[in-house]
């Protein structure tokens, strides 16, 4: 049996290495330090087809995440797809009249929303709609039409 | 017929012991709570059961991550994804190897020593001879290997975790030459604090509690003789092992949520 200034001595280290382990994973290996929005607003906006886009995707402007998506809903009366997203607090003006527009990261990654700045003089507050939107790039529908429009090029032309 | 009555007599039995065990466990909660005061015999036990088996975890750990590198390296390049190298070992290692794998080795290395312990205390009417004085025995033997075992399983875990991902950084960027910049950062992008990091965390809790539980039951529960102590230590490390596979499928599925 060990002496006891020696076992606490280990008990110490001990605890103090586990808790350092877990401090690295959660910085180090995790992404803590950039992960949540700091007293964000919500806002919304309605896309015709949301393609794969998840909630909590990154919401970003210029490349720069800004927010996340809190959550995706369908509505039945215009038959579009709701999504509701959080901005950080930090970034305050953005114009009203700025652009949503779903994008996809690679030619195969994540779907995330790009917001491109319009000009107008009033800020996105809580609660508002962004008004402008583009929808996701459906990959079965581009090729779709890629192909009808080459067999309609190939027909000769009717007289 | 009488197979039948062999049958009764298996669920009853089995039904008694694990009431039993409710029982003995919430015992150990209550005498868990007096401990705050006399704190140095739970530090003793984080001793016995977390230091003493923190090379295990550390060498397993540093081994294990060094094969995920090496194993997921020679898939992801098949799909040139080299670079999500970091992510995969990452994520292998906190959300699923880290807790699991320190839980079975923690309950080959400490829980059958803890049972072997308290099987023989009782074997050697020390138990007996407590209760002769007054002295809860629960509160004073089993409660303080209760609560280190609880403490020391997610220290183990995360250390574990930690030193498996330097491993897989060591085979990754030193040996197979994996851009450091982008192990790194894959690994930061894909990896969530809640949704993984606590994952993993609360897992390994869970899997502390399991564990040491049925370890310090086994050994409390054991007959008392040198045969009883030998099967109890055992099935201590069979059911503790069982106990960890099985929940950590529970656990994964209700965190993920899709099941």
């Amino acid at each position: 049996m060990v002496g006891r200034k020696t076992m606490e001595l280990w008990v110490g280290l001990f605890v103090a290495a586990g808790i350092l382990a877990l401090a690295m994973l959660a910085f180090k290996v995790g992404n803590l330090t950039t992960v949540d929005v700091v007293d964000g607003y919500r806002v919304t906006a309605r896309f015709d087809n949301v393609g794969g886009l998840k909630v909590k995707a990154a919401v970003t402007m210029a490349g720069v995440r800004i927010g996340r998506v809190t959550g995706i809903s369908f509505d039945d009366k215009t038959y579009q797809a709701q999504v509701t997203m959080d901005i950080d607090g930090r970034y305050k003006n953005i114009p009203k009249d700025s652009s949503a527009n779903i994008l996809t990261s690679g030619l195969l990654g994540d779907q995330y929303i790009g917001i491109e700045p319009g000009g107008e003089e009033t800020y996105l507050k809580d609660g508002d709609t962004i008004i402008r939107t583009q929808s996701a790039l459906v990959l079965e529908q581009l090729i779709g039409q890629v192909l009808f429009n080459k067999s309609t090029e190939s027909q000769p032309p009717a007289k | 017929m009488n197979t039948l009555r062999v049958l009764g007599g298996i669920v009853i039995n089995s039904v008694e012991r694990l009431g039993r065990a409710s029982l003995f466990l919430y015992e150990v909660l209550l005498g868990s709570w007096g401990l705050i005061r006399r704190f140095t015999l739970v530090v003793q036990q984080v001793y016995a059961v977390g230091v003493l088996t923190l090379l295990i975890i550390l060498v397993s750990g540093l081994f294990v991550g060094m094969v995920l590198g090496l194993q997921g390296y020679n898939t992801l390049v098949k799909f040139g994804s080299a670079n999500s190298l970091g992510l995969l070992v990452a994520l292998s290692l906190v959300r699923e190897l880290g807790p699991v794998v320190t839980a079975l080795l923690f309950a080959g290395r400490a829980g059958s020593a803890l049972t072997a312990e308290i099987g023989l205390m009782k074997a050697t009417e020390q138990i007996a001879g407590m209760e002769m004085m007054a002295v809860n025995p629960i509160q004073r033997i089993v409660a303080p290997r209760f609560l280190g075992g609880v403490i020391a399983m997610p220290l183990l875990a995360a250390l574990f975790s930690a030193i498996g991902v330097l491993g897989g950084h060591l085979v990754g960027v030193g040996l197979l030459g994996v851009d450091a910049g982008a192990f790194w950062s894959q690994m930061q992008n894909g990896v969530d604090f809640r949704d993984d990091i606590m994952n993993g965390v609360i897992k390994s809790v869970v899997f502390g509690v399991v564990c040491t539980g049925i370890a310090v039951f086994e050994g409390y529960d054991a007959v008392p003789t040198s045969e009883g102590v030998a099967s109890a230590t055992n099935r201590t490390v069979v059911y503790s092992s069982l106990a960890v596979l099985g929940l950590d499928f529970i656990l994964t599925a209700l965190t993920l949520g899709e099941v």
